[in-house]
This record gives C-alpha cells, structure tokens and sequence, in this order.
C-alpha cells in the first residue's frame, strides 16, 4: 500500500538551509484526504492513550466501534465490519486496519522526529543567518561611518583644491602680470638700444671724421722694400671688367660645387640602385618556394604575376638607366609588393618559430602574457566577490528598510516559504513529467503486448489454415481421380477456402476498404482500446492520442507487415484508422 | 712620445708655421723661431713692444706680431731677415690684426670698430672696410682664400659683405634677418655662410656664397641659444652647440636637423665608453730610496700621476650648477670640433668641465666621455687621423683615438699647467703651451 502514498524528506541543499517537506501523492487521492492523515498523525503518544481509555468504555462500545468504523471508512479503510454480516465485526480487516494505523503512527511518528530535526537545523542556521544579519549590519554602519569620513575629507579637499585653484588663478595673472612687464621692458630696452647704437654710431662718426680726416703722421706703413704677390702676378685695376670676372668666378665656384653635389648624389642613388637590384634579385630567389605552392590567396597569384613581371623587367638592365621618372612608380611599386610579400613570408616563419618554442623557451612576452592572464583571472574573481557581496548587502539593505527589526524574522520566513513554495510547484512540474513519460512507456507496451497476442494469433490460424490445406490438398489428390465436378467442391462453404480469399483481399493497399468487414473489427477495436485503458493507470490524465499519432508512422510500416501474413490485416488497420482522425 | 725641453714663452704666442717647418715663438718683445724638428733657432726677430699677436702667413714667409696697446703691427719676413715692415694705425688705434689668406695684405680692425683697414705688402694701396661689426667672429675668409665675409651693422641693421680677397672688390652686400648678429663662419667647401644670432636668440641663417638665404634654423624661442658652431670638414654637418647643453646637427641638402645630442650629467647607456681619470700614486721600491733623495726621485714622489679607468656605466659626472642672475652662464656646449675624417665630433659642455664628450657621427651616438680631474682647457683634432689631443691645466697630455686613450706625463722638473696645445700640420708632433712655457711633443708615427 506504500506505493500510492510516499512521504519523502529530501534535503535538497545543505547551503541554502532551506529544506522542505515534499509529499507525492496519487492523483487521484484528494488533498483532503492527506491533510487529514497529517492531522490525524499529530497526537502523541501518550495523549493517544489517555483519549482512548477515555473513549471507549463498556456501555458505548458498540457506539465506539461504528464511529471507529465511520472514522475509519472516512480515512479510506475498508469497514472493520463484516458486509454480509451487518453488525458483526470482521476481525481480519480490523486488524488490518489496526497494523495499518500503527504503520502509520510509526511513519507519523519518524517524519515528526525529522520535522524536529530539520527544525532545530533550521533554528540553528536562523540563529547563524541573525548573527551574520547583526555583524552585516554592524559593517554598514561601519561602512557609513567611513563615508561620512570620506565625505568629510573630501569636502576638505575640495575646499583645499578651490584654494588651489584660486592660488593658481592668482599665480597666472602674476605671471601675466610679469609677461606684460617683461614685453614692456623688451621693447624699452630695444627702444633704448636702438637710441644708444645711433647715438654710438653718431660718435663713431665723429670719431672718425676726427681721427681720419685729419693728417695723422703717425698712420702709415714703413716697409723696407713691396715684395711681390704669392701668385707672382701683379696687381690688377678696378673695373667693370674685373666685376664681371669676379662675378663669373663666384658663379663658377658655386656651379662646381653644386656639379659636385650632384656627382656625389648620383654616385649615392647608382650604389643605392646597385643595393636595390642586389636586394630584388634576392627577394625574387628568396620567394619562389611561394611561387610553387598552389594560389591559395587571390593576392598571392596577384603579386606572383606582378613578380613575373618583374623579373621581365629586370632582364632589361638599361631601364635602370632611364631617368628616375619613368620608372620611379614602376620600380617602387613593384619592389614594394615584393617587400610585402617577403614581410608576409618572415612573419609566417616568424610565427612558427614562436609557436615552436611558445611552450619550451620562457620568453618574455609570453610570461607577461600568462601573467596578465592570471592577472585577469584574478581580477574577475574579485569582480565576482565583490558583485556578490553587493548583492547581498543590497539584499539586505531592502531588507531593512523593508522591515523593523523586530518582524525581519518573519519576512525571512516569508522569504523562505515563497522559496519553498517555488521550489516545490518547480519540482511537481518535474515529477509530472516523469509521470507522463512513465505512462507513455507503458502505453508503448500495452500496445506492444496486443500487437504481440495479434500476430500469434494471426500465425497460428495461418498455421492452421495451412495444414488444414495441406491435408485437404493431400485428400484433395486422392479424390480427383473419382471426382467428375471440382466447382462442386468449389461451391462448398469451405471455411479455409474463405480464409484463403480473404487474405487475397486484404493484400490490397489499405486504402481502399471494403465496408463490408468495417463492423466487425470495429467491435474488437473498441475492446482493445478498452483494455488498454483498463490496464492503464486510472489518473492518467494526458493525451493518449498524441503519443499514439506520434509512433503511427513507424508502426504502419511494422502493421502493414505483420498484417500481410495474418488473416486480421483489416481488423488491425481499422483499428487504426479509428485511431488516427 | 719624446719631449722636448720646456722654453720660454710668453702670452701663449707660440705657433707651427703652416708648412710645418718652423716654429714662432714669442718672449717678451722678441720673436723666435725654431727649426721645427731640430728647435734650433733660425732667426731673432725684436719687436718695439710685448707681442701680444703672433701669426704665420699663409705661404710660411712671414710672421705677423701685433702689439695692440701701441697700435703698431710687426712684420717679419723668413726669407730675408733684414726685411722689416712696421704699420701704425696711429690715433685709430688697434685692436685686431690678421693676415689675409694671400699672406701679402694684412686686416687691422681699428678701436670700437671704425674701420678695417687693409694693408698691401706689394703695393701702397690701403683699402678701408667700412662700419664693421663689433662681434666676436666678424671676419671670416673660405678655405680656399678666395673670398672674405665681413659682418656689418649700419642703422641698427646687420649687413654681410662678401669681398674677393685678390683685389679687396666687394662681390655681394646684403641684410641678414638677425637681432644682432654675433658670428659668421664659412663652410669648408666656401659655398655656404653660417650666420648666427646673439645668445639672446636661437638663430642660424645659411647663406650661399652670391647672397641667397638658403635656409634658417630655430630651435626654440626664448632660452638662450647658440653658444659655439662648428662646421664638418666635409662641409655636411654644421653643429651647433647652444646653452641648452645640448648639440644639433644640421645636414647639407635640406639644412633641417638630423639629430640632437644631449649632455647629460649621467650616461647610461651601454655603448659609451666612459674612461675616468684616476690618481694613482706613485710605487717607488724601497731599494731605490736613497738619502739624500735625487730631485729626479724627488720630484717623480711628489707629483701625482694619473691613469684611465674605464668606468662601468651608469656614471654621473661632475655637474656645475650655473650661476642663473649672471652674465653668460658657465652652461651649455661651448667648444665642439670634428675630426678631420668627418667621423667624430668632440664637445665640451661648460657646466660639466671636467668631460670630453665623444660623438661617433656616423652612428649620431655617443661613443666616449672622457672624465678628467681638473676643468678641460682644451682640445684639438689630430689634422691627419681622429685623435684627439686635451689638456687640463695639468702637466698632462691626454689622447684619444678610437683605440683607446693615454695619459702622458710630460716629463720635467717644475710646474708646467699646460692651457694649451696645437698640432704640427702632419700630426707627428704637437705644442704644449703653458703661460710661460712651451714644449714640442713627438709622437712616433704608427707604421
């Protein structure tokens, strides 16, 4: 009888501290009923006792014993009353009833001991959740001390930093201040400097005409005898003439030197275009094993053609002659679609190489990268502490300000409760779904089970049908010699003949049916469809149609099979055709 | 490396004649000079003053002396010893004197800048160069002597006037865009006129040869600015050491900046070689000891010597902090020269005076801080190889060529500070100038 009536505890998770009483029960049994059962367990023992010395006495024991047994009957025992023999008390079922009663208490009697149990785990875990609720609440206000502090401080600062700012304010005027002064002076200085140097070269002037004009005796040069130029040539008279060769002298000096500076550069660019060929050739020798690897890349083919070119070109050793111009664009085109593809290739190679030794050599850049790796990890975990711990304390937060102290106990109660209450609606969906699928296996085989009486049955009758004509046939063979007319043998009500015809017909497609035999499997459709519900569980409540239209297909194809050997092909079919609108 | 005996000499006014056979030198009013190998003495000239100028002519024939303070230019001819030239620039006054590059006409720059007067040893004509600028390097001739740049300032207006040297003609005269114009300095190849501004201002003007600007630089705006340039033998480089501490290097086709090089006080990297002069004290074996000591022992205990360490870097050299409320500040790049090959460039930055800074041009990176003990007085390029030559105001000469560096004593009794030093024209041999001495230093020739 334990199976339509289970009471489970299950502690779902320690950490939540939140266990709850889950009861299954049958469907069909109303909640009622249960709660009663729950009520009827709470009594104790010993008040169990006492209400029973008191409840039944010598006089009213026939009264005791109906209302026991209407008691009794309410709760869904069967009557402890013999039925045939009104009054008379069946023994059997009292005692049974007693045992059950007893395993019941006992049932009662353990849950209430868990219920205990998990209550005191409750108390205590409650007891623990007001501490911690005391020592969060002793950091808040800790915390709000602090940021009273801070904003203290930082109402200071920003005082101090106004100060600051005006002290900067009042610094950068000064300094515009002394900028303005300074350009002042500037200018007077130049003013001054200039009036000074005029006045300077006025006496200068003076000077001059003084020292100069007059007759000094003293300015002269003795020299014993001219000596003659370095050059050896003589001294050459001012004129236009010698201007002019001057002129043209500068200018030839100056020509000469630029000529110079242009030998030079084009010795530089000849060499630098000696390095550049130099360089191309090598770049064309380097990249070939590019070239023999099939175009993976559209670009690649692109430059390979490019490079082709290139190679043409570099047969013709004069354009390197021609004038940087023409060939400028060409030549620094192409050499830097080479450079490309030869960066492209080193850096491949570069990242082999790296992810060569990326796990052997501890190279730099890798720790840093594992570092900042592990940096990151950390730095997420703290970001996930800290979120939770936000959370918590935001949790908290509402709490209190939802709630005085004195009633916090019951709204976390009430939390807990709505906790409790989703979890378990959570788990009933849950179970109802294992119980939907439960009942589909078992349609699955019922439906099985028919199929598997059907064919048998099918198989046997086939088995007969055939001996029969086997034996008939035999005797059949044995006759023909006296007899003179088959068809009168033909004609005869034959029973397997009748058979045989009707498994003819029955090997036509399924669709074309013949309402002659429609009423007859109809009849045994309607019995196996009863009988599957017979055997089903009475609170089956789903869709038995759904799962059937779920597995027609399949089972069509296995029916039609099975049905081509049977005789009960059409029956089977009509069953199903039932089935299927 | 053989020394000479040390000679007298006075005002530093000792000099190789360009041909490298002789040598001047100057005591007092008189004026020697010397077989350049030998030392001996080929002639004895006697001015009417203290020589305050010496300088060879260009073609070695003849000797300038100046004597400032009298106003009065010596000239002395190697060839015939009893020819004499004298010039007085009279009540104008004196205060520049140089030979032109054809060694027969002789620049004098009269007080305050009145006048450059120029004096021809073949004829009587005297030519005046009018208004020129008062400025530290306001005369400059190409390498070739064809022609000479003078910096002018007319109406608070800098001007350049290009003269051709043969007949003292002027070719081209033009404004330049500077403040105040404060040198000119002419490419080796004599095509391009460097031209810079005073320190207030951080401007370099390129000028070709017939007047075109070719381009200006300006590094930046308000800090002072150039201190020393320098151009490359080859003419590709300029350099331009600035108060910045810091050296910029400008490149000959498009005159923009190749790179900067930066004087830091401390060197990290690792390709420089940082060598630091080290004391080292004299080991003296006790069997040697004598009493009463030789001087020569004497004076060998009592005179520190020295040696090169190679210091492991990072090194922080000794760093001056400048004073800022004073007038040209010891801050900044103020000597820079390249090697004759092109290949080096040596810099002194002035708030870090004990160190040569040793650039490898053609990796534009350091390659070599010299770390001296005392302030470094001077450096000069070996004119035929890169070897570079410094002293300190020590009786030490150190050397350095991309093979390593020495340190050498020069040996003698007496102070002698060396302040200054220049290369015999083939390199075998250099003088060591102190205040009032000089010695020949031979250097063996590396075969």
């Amino acid at each position: 009888m334990g199976d339509w009536r289970t009471i489970t505890v299950p502690v779902l998770s320690s950490d939540s501290q939140n266990t709850f009483l889950y009861t299954s029960e049958r469907k069909t049994s109303p909640t009622s009923m249960s709660s009663q059962v729950l009520r009827l367990s709470l009594p104790s023992s010993k008040n169990m006792h006492s209400f029973f010395s008191a409840f039944c006495t010598e006089e009213n024991i026939e009264q005791s014993i109906s209302y026991i047994d209407r008691e009794l009957t309410t709760l869904g025992f069967p009557s402890i009353y013999a039925e045939s023999k009104g009054k008379e008390l069946n023994l059997v079922s009292m005692v049974n009833c007693m045992n059950e009663l007893l395993v019941l208490q006992h049932k009662n009697l353990r849950a209430q001991e868990e219920i205990e149990i998990q209550h005191l785990k409750l108390g205590s875990d409650m007891d623990h959740l007001q501490n911690c609720y005391a020592k969060l609440k002793e950091q808040l206000e800790l915390s709000k001390r602090e940021i009273v502090g801070l904003q203290e401080k930082d109402r200071q600062l920003q005082s101090k930093n106004r100060n600051l700012h005006q002290l900067l304010k009042n610094e950068k005027d000064e300094v515009q201040k002394l900028q303005n002064i300074i350009s002042s002076r500037a200018t007077q200085y130049n003013h001054d400097m200039k009036r000074k140097e005029r006045e300077y070269n006025k006496l200068k002037e003076r000077l001059h005409q003084l020292v100069m004009n007059k007759k000094d005796k003293k300015l002269a040069m003795e020299v014993l005898n001219y000596v003659g130029r370095a050059d050896g040539k003589r001294g050459a008279w001012r004129t236009d003439k010698t201007e002019a060769r001057n002129e043209e002298e500068m200018y030839k000096i100056l020509l000469s030197d630029y000529e110079q500076r242009q030998k030079q550069l084009l010795l530089e660019n000849t060499e630098l275009k000696k390095v550049l060929q130099q360089m191309k050739k090598d770049i064309i020798s380097l990249l070939p094993p590019q070239k023999q690897k099939p175009k993976e890349r559209p670009e690649d083919g692109l430059v390979l053609s490019d490079q082709e070119e290139d190679i043409g070109e570099l047969n013709k050793e004069n354009m390197w002659e021609l004038s940087c111009e023409t060939v400028r664009e060409q030549l620094t085109n192409s050499i830097r679609k080479q450079w490309r593809m030869l960066k492209n290739h080193v850096e491949k190679l570069d990242n082999q190489v790296s992810r060569g030794h990326s796990g052997a050599l501890n190279e730099k850049d890798v720790i840093s990268r594992e570092d900042h790796e592990l940096e990151t990890e950390k730095l997420e975990l703290e970001i996930q502490q800290c979120k939770e711990m936000i959370r918590t304390q935001q949790q908290l937060l509402q709490v209190q300000q939802l709630t005085c102290d004195d009633d916090t106990t019951l709204l976390l109660q009430d939390c807990y409760l709505l906790e409790e209450r989703e979890r378990l609606q959570e788990e009933w969906r849950l179970f109802r779904e294992q119980k939907k699928n439960f009942e589909k296996e078992r349609k699955s085989f019922t439906e099985a089970a028919i199929r598997l009486g059907l064919e048998r049955k099918a198989f046997e009758e086939d088995r007969g049908a055939w001996l029969k004509h086997q034996f008939l046939s035999m005797t059949a063979d044995c006759k023909s010699e006296k007899m003179t007319t088959p068809s009168a043998f033909l004609r005869s009500s034959d029973p397997d003949i009748r058979l045989m015809r009707s498994t003819s017909r029955q090997r036509r497609p399924p669709s074309v049916l013949s309402p002659t035999v429609s009423p007859e499997p109809c009849q045994i459709s309607q019995y196996i469809t009863q009988n599957s519900v017979a055997s089903e569980k009475p609170a089956a409540d789903n869709k038995p149609n759904l799962w059937v239209e779920s597995d027609d297909k399949e089972e069509t194809e296995e029916c039609t099979k099975s049905w081509e050997d049977s005789g009960l092909g059409t029956l089977c079919r009509n069953l199903h055709m039932e089935q299927l609108p | 490396m053989n020394f000479s005996e040390l000679f007298k000499l006075s005002g530093l006014l000792g000099r190789f004649s360009p041909d490298g056979k002789c040598l001047a030198s100057c005591v007092q009013h008189r004026l020697l000079v010397r077989d350049a190998s030998s030392l001996q003495i080929l002639h004895l000239y006697t001015c009417v003053d203290q020589i305050q100028y010496l300088e060879w002519s260009s073609d070695s024939l003849f000797i300038l002396c100046a004597m400032y303070k009298r106003g009065i230019v010596q000239v002395w001819s190697l060839e015939q010893p009893d020819w004499h030239c004298k010039i007085d620039e009279g009540s104008a006054g004196l205060v520049a004197s140089c030979w032109s590059p054809d060694g027969r006409h002789i620049l004098n720059t009269t007080e305050f800048h009145l006048r450059i007067t120029v004096w021809s040893l073949c004829t009587k004509s005297v030519s005046y160069i009018k208004y020129p600028k008062a400025c530290q390097q306001g005369v400059a001739f190409t390498k070739d002597g064809r022609y000479m740049a003078v910096a002018e300032r007319r109406d608070c207006k800098d001007f350049i006037s290009i003269f051709v040297c043969r007949s003292w003609q002027l070719l081209r005269h033009f404004d330049t865009e500077t403040q105040d114009l404060f040198g000119i300095e002419w490419a080796p190849n004599g095509c391009v006129l460097a031209v810079w501004d005073t320190c207030l201002e951080y401007k370099v003007l390129l000028y070709s040869l017939d007047g075109r600007l070719l381009s200006s630089y300006r590094a930046y705006e308000w800090p002072l600015g150039i201190k020393s340039i320098a151009w490359s033998p080859s003419s590709q480089f300029l350099a331009i050491g600035s108060f910045d501490e810091k050296v910029r290097i400008l490149n000959h086709v498009t005159w923009k900046k190749i790179t900067e090089l930066e004087h830091a006080a401390t060197i990290a990297s690792k390709q420089t070689i940082v060598y630091k002069e080290v004391e080292k004290s004299p080991t003296v074996g006790t069997e040697r000891l004598s009493f009463p000591p030789t001087r020569e022992l004497a004076s060998s205990l009592f005179s520190t010597q020295s040696k090169y360490d190679i210091s492991q870097v990072p090194v922080s050299l000794q760093y001056i902090k400048p004073v800022a409320d004073r007038a040209n500040p010891k801050v900044g790049v103020g000597m820079l020269a390249f090697s004759a090959d092109n290949c080096f460039l040596a810099t002194k930055n002035d708030n870090i005076p004990n160190a040569v800074w040793i650039w490898d041009i053609r990796k534009l990176k350091l390659a070599v801080v010299l770390e001296q003990l005392c302030s470094i007085q001077c450096f000069q390029w070996d004119p035929c190889q890169p070897r570079l030559a410094v002293c300190t105001g020590s009786s030490r000469v150190y050397l350095w060529s991309p093979a390593g560096c020495v340190v050498v004593q020069v040996p003698g009794e007496g102070v002698f500070q060396i302040i200054s030093l220049s290369w015999h024209s083939s390199g075998d041999s250099m003088l060591l100038l102190s205040k009032d001495n000089f010695c020949v230093c031979y250097l063996e020739r590396e075969e």
